[in-house]
């Protein structure tokens, strides 16, 4: 045997010996202490090669997520307009499908639907302006309404459009029934959009949360149409009649379809006033 | 011709006024769209047509509102004589006189309003007009004044561009 057969022999015994040890346990805690060195190498080797491909790779999947990211956002701008006019559509349908149901349950009346375009432009006026006119049969007097209840009349037409004054104007002044009360009184506008109730009789006793309808007195408005309910009374004895505030039926700040009676022709009682 | 760019701007802001303007509302008060492009128009250098614009507005408003033609007539053309007298007068200070040319013309235009309705049998009690219309109405004109004048300024180097009259 030669001495580089002997130092080979040598080298093997070794390694196996260390290896025989290793396996029957009795090199334990230096066997840990290694293999934690050789994983903590392992790691760090692994993180920085990741480090180092995903800082090659980067540049092209940025480019591709970008690319993907704007198609998305597209997308999704794509659907929330989508949703916006499907949530249009299905408000659109409940207020239609409430008026449906008012016309049903009013069938003396004959009706036209009309969308609210625009507001008079003066801070000081209460009009809105309707899609409908002359060419759809609207003419001026004719009451408009929602299913809530009153909302105005037709002060001006034109072909395609008319112009409506709602019950909250200032000059508006509607005659109205207290029905719980059973009297008349009449019911005023006001520049804040208030509305309210003038001419209650002393003798009337009218409380909060009575229903107000028109009473069809003055030619300017059909009968029991639903105007609000009272709110709050002002009683003083010693003033002629009594006032109230009132909780008007509709919203009107949120107009968007209305109803036009057509069928009701207002009567002129100018010429019969002294 | 140049002055054919009101009828345009006019009715978009008149239709602006009508569906968007008068639902921004403060208290009961709104901007007017049509006073304030007629104040910035009219405060604009070279601007020697301010009148017709007047009228041009004065015929939309009156078209659309139920308000009589000549409280507009008024109002609209004196906002008008106002912005030139004031754009000769204090042409160094731009904005001032649109501050200035905003509040005359805001309240003078509703006074005129609140007398017309007044006299024309409408009750409205002056605090409530002055408190929940005539100074919230004020406020936010001034409020859109500064992007509305800063708008007619480009618009009118744009009709008049100033190579034309250097």
């Amino acid at each position: 045997m030669n001495s580089r057969s002997l130092q080979t022999t040598i080298v093997f015994l070794v390694v196996g010996g260390i290896l025989a040890l290793t396996l029957g346990g009795y090199l334990g805690g230096a066997s840990n202490q290694f293999n934690s060195s050789i994983i903590e190498a392992q790691n760090w080797l692994s993180a920085r090669y990741r480090g180092f491909q995903e800082f090659m790779t980067t540049p092209r999947d940025a480019a591709a997520l970008r690319a993907e990211n704007e198609k998305l956002t597209e997308e999704i701008s794509r659907l929330q307009t989508q949703l916006i006019e499907m949530q249009q559509r299905v408000n659109e349908t409940d207020i239609l499908a409430a008026l449906v149901d008012f016309s049903r349950a009013n069938p003396e009346s004959s009706y036209k639907a009309a969308s609210v375009i625009g507001r008079d432009p003066s801070p000081f006026l209460h009009y809105i302006i309707i899609n409908r006119g002359s060419s759809d049969e609207i003419r001026r007097g004719m009451p408009v309404v929602t299913n809530q209840g009153l909302i105005g009349r037709v002060d001006a037409v034109i072909a395609d459009a008319a112009r409506v004054q709602l019950i909250t104007d200032p000059a508006s002044s509607v005659n109205v029934y207290l029905k719980n009360a059973e009297t008349n009184a009449m019911l005023l506008g006001s520049v804040t959009g208030d509305i309210a109730l003038d001419m209650i009789s002393q003798d009337a006793t009218v409380e909060a949360g009575d229903l107000i309808l028109t009473s069809g007195l003055g030619g300017g408005y059909p009968a029991d149409l639903i105007v609000g309910q009272v709110a709050t009374l002002r009683s003083l004895e010693f003033e002629l009649f009594q006032q109230a505030t009132v909780q008007p039926a509709v919203d009107f700040t949120r107009l968007q379809i209305v109803l036009v009676i057509t069928n009701f022709r207002p009567v002129d009682i100018a010429p019969l006033e002294p | 011709m140049r002055n054919l760019i009101a009828f345009p701007l006019l009715i978009l802001a008149i239709l602006l006024q009508t569906s968007i303007f008068n639902q921004v509302r403060l208290l009961s008060g709104s901007a007017d769209a049509l006073l304030l492009i007629l104040g910035a128009w009219a405060l604009q250098d070279r601007v020697e047509s301010a009148w017709r614009w007047a009228a041009l507005a004065c015929l939309l408003a009156s078209f659309v509102s139920h308000l009589s033609w000549f409280i507009y007539a008024l109002g609209y053309g004196g906002v008008a004589i106002l912005a030139q007298t004031l754009q000769r007068r204090v042409w160094q200070a731009p904005l001032l006189a649109m501050f200035s040319v905003v509040l005359l013309g805001t309240i003078a235009m509703h006074v005129l309003t609140y007398a017309f309705l007044q006299i024309t049998g409408t009750p409205i009690i002056f605090t409530d007009a002055l408190g929940l219309v005539i100074l919230p109405s004020l406020l936010l004109n001034m409020l859109f004044a500064i992007p509305i004048h800063a708008f007619m300024r480009d618009l009118a180097r744009w009709v008049y561009p100033p190579e034309e009259y250097a």
